[in-house]
């Protein structure tokens, strides 16, 4: 049986090389939609969804690549989406910003900040009601912890004890501006203001150590059916959106960067990354054949599904 | 049948739907335990207790945000924004999250939710307790406006709403809550959203309105009638989906309009209407589409009287259209 490194490994690597994917092909103009990259970020993504089941419900942000894949929902539908193809899980009509895939519980994700946060804390309203012993999680950064939505929703969910798990992942950036410029507060020491539970994470390239906090903290979700909020400090590799490198803008430093990569394991373990490298490849070469090989949606479609 | 004011009309419908369905909710600012600002709520909580009829913090996003979640996840909120002029903290909710749902989740994903909220002047309420905000809702597709103008309607479009798939603003003109009185079925029953209704037949001229301009409409009909003016008064019912064709037929028939709205004039519903009829009946008219409404000013307290459209109004409106 494959241990569980190598199996939060494949998962993040298969996450990464997707979006180097995405970057090999996004000057071809096949992928119009604006891309916002979570490179650097799968650990966070890998280490949460480990521990969710299909049912369980995840609410994300526009940087989700991430959360798609490791919610489990399809590889063939992503690419075919970004391509806006009919077979895409929005039938090509959403792009990289809005993915959505209800047969696996990733719930979808809005390009406007905070905006999903509190759909989680509803439906584990709902789910509340119906008996259901279920997690609901949104999953969203350090900058919509400045939107009154974030703090709405962890009120709600306090007030009315439901079982929701918060994960910020603070990758320092909103767009250019860091934290220091954006914070008077820190979120997990603030988050506890609202009287829930909640943790901090450093290593946020550590998916076994996520996977494992996670692990614990939704195990207390399910036992008290009291919300928790997680932050994960991690770091953003690309430009806010886009497929550059921007660490010549004079807004952060590349020796935070170079610190960062130093210890990420999807760079610095080199046999996984041989083992598993050309297994992920015929995937990824799969699902873009898939996507280049998919139908436009018929010009009719772009009146359907409003009502 | 039952004698029943415009809001005890709300309360039958959200109280015959939450019997049937259980996936029924009503949520907002103090509708749990008091029954609501306007008492639309009242007597659910003791009927279906604290998990059906949910006392909320004072957070308007997130109200709709999470009724949007209990949307996807299955149940049919039906959340209260206490006046429609404290709706806009929510306006990124309704028309960012609720109206695009089930279009950019490429239909996997509805909002069955209803949005009540009491709309409109009249009541010297000022700024804040007055507005008449149909438009930015009408503007933005995936959003039904329904708007009723008595209790039979009322209790039958709130019905329909409920069981509709896609979010609907529901929106209560209460200045009418309890000033008129209208037999009501007890018994649950729909009136379909998308249907006009012809208020009054008549031959001369049309006047196209909704929700509290209503019985203004009818009351400048009627003084209209002393000076040998036949007028036609077409309720709209809702403004999302538009029932063009009620519209377009009875201006046919009459060759004038006039349309009556409380909103300010600029980028008003009305206008709209005025456009549907240039475009698709223009050779009918006899003369220039006139429209009634409120001014472009804030919504006044001391000059409300001045703001909100009367009869006299209308009257004066349909009197210049017909010596045109």
């Amino acid at each position: 049986m494959i241990s569980l490194y190598k199996n939060l490994f494949y998962q993040s690597l298969r996450i990464r090389m997707v979006e180097e994917k995405i970057i090999e092909i996004y000057p071809s103009d096949k992928i119009q939609s604006p891309v916002h990259l979570s490179i650097g970020q799968e650990a966070v993504a890998v280490g949460i969804c480990n521990n969710l089941l299909k049912t369980d419900l995840l609410y994300s942000s526009y940087r989700s690549h991430a959360y798609y894949l490791a919610k489990g929902a399809n590889l063939n539908k992503m690419f075919a989406e970004l391509y806006g193809k009919v077979t895409g899980c929005g039938k090509g009509k959403a792009g990289s910003m809005h993915l959505a895939e209800k047969s696996v519980g990733f719930m979808g994700s809005s390009a406007v900040v905070a905006s999903t946060i509190s759909h989680a804390v509803g439906s584990a309203l709902a789910s509340k009601r119906l008996n259901k012993n279920q997690v609901c999680v949104a999953t969203f950064g350090d900058g919509a912890s400045e939107e009154g939505s974030y703090h709405e929703s962890l009120n709600f969910a306090s007030v009315f004890k439901l079982p929701v798990l918060f994960v910020c992942e603070n990758n320092g950036l909103a767009i250019h501006s860091t934290i220091d410029q954006r914070h008077s507060y820190k979120i997990h020491e603030h988050a506890k203001s609202y009287n829930l539970k909640s943790t901090y994470i450093e290593e946020g390239y550590d998916f076994m150590k996520i996977n494992s906090l996670i692990s614990e903290t939704i195990n207390e979700i399910k036992l008290t059916g009291l919300p928790q909020v997680v932050e994960i400090k991690t770091y953003r590799y690309k430009e806010h959106v886009g497929i550059g490198d921007d660490h010549h803008v004079p807004y952060r430093s590349s020796k935070d960067f170079d610190n960062w990569k130093s210890v990420d394991p999807l760079i610095q373990d080199k046999t996984l990354i041989n083992e598993f490298s050309e297994k992920i490849n015929a995937e990824i070469e799969a699902a873009v054949n898939f996507a280049e090989q998919s139908e436009f949606p018929a010009d009719s479609e772009l009146f359907t599904d409003i009502y | 049948m039952a004698n029943l004011t415009l809001l005890q009309a709300i309360n039958s419908a959200l109280r015959e739907e939450m019997r049937r369905d259980e996936r029924v909710i009503v949520l907002g600012e103090d509708v749990g335990k008091n029954g609501g600002v306007f008492r639309a709520t009242e007597g659910l909580f003791d009927e279906f207790g604290a998990e059906r009829s949910v006392d909320t913090p004072l957070s308007e996003s997130g109200i709709i945000g999470m009724s949007i979640g209990m949307a996807m996840y299955g149940l049919r909120p039906v959340p209260e924004i206490q006046f429609m002029d404290f709706i806009y903290p929510a306006f990124d909710q309704i028309v960012s999250e609720a109206a695009k749902m089930r279009y950019r989740s490429g239909g996997q994903y509805t909002v069955p939710m209803v949005i009540r909220t009491p709309y409109g002047g009249g009541i010297r309420g000022g700024h804040y307790h007055s507005q008449s905000a149909e438009a930015y809702f009408a503007h933005t597709p995936g959003l039904k406006v329904v708007i009723p103008s008595n209790p039979y309607d009322a209790k039958g479009l709130l019905i329909s709403a409920i069981r509709d798939e896609d979010p609907v603003i529901f929106m209560e003109p209460k200045r009418l809550y309890r000033s008129l009185k209208g037999e009501v079925p007890e018994t649950d029953y729909t009136v379909p959203i998308g249907k006009a209704s012809i208020t009054r037949a008549g031959k001369d001229i049309s006047v196209f309105a909704y929700g509290a301009m209503i019985p203004i409409c009818l009351e400048a009909a009627k003084k209209a009638e002393e000076h040998d003016i036949d007028v036609e008064v077409v309720d709209l019912r809702s403004l999302v989906p538009l029932d063009i064709k009620t519209i377009i037929n009875s201006v046919k028939k009459t060759g004038r309009a006039v349309v009556v709205y409380e909103a300010p004039k600029t980028g008003g519903f009305g206008a709209e209407i005025a456009a549907i009829i240039a475009e698709k009946a223009i050779e009918y008219l006899e003369g220039p589409v006139l429209r009634v409404a409120g001014l472009d000013t804030p919504f006044p307290y001391t000059f409300e009287h001045i703001y909100m459209p009367d009869s006299r109004r209308v009257f004066e409106a349909i009197e210049k259209v017909i010596n045109f």
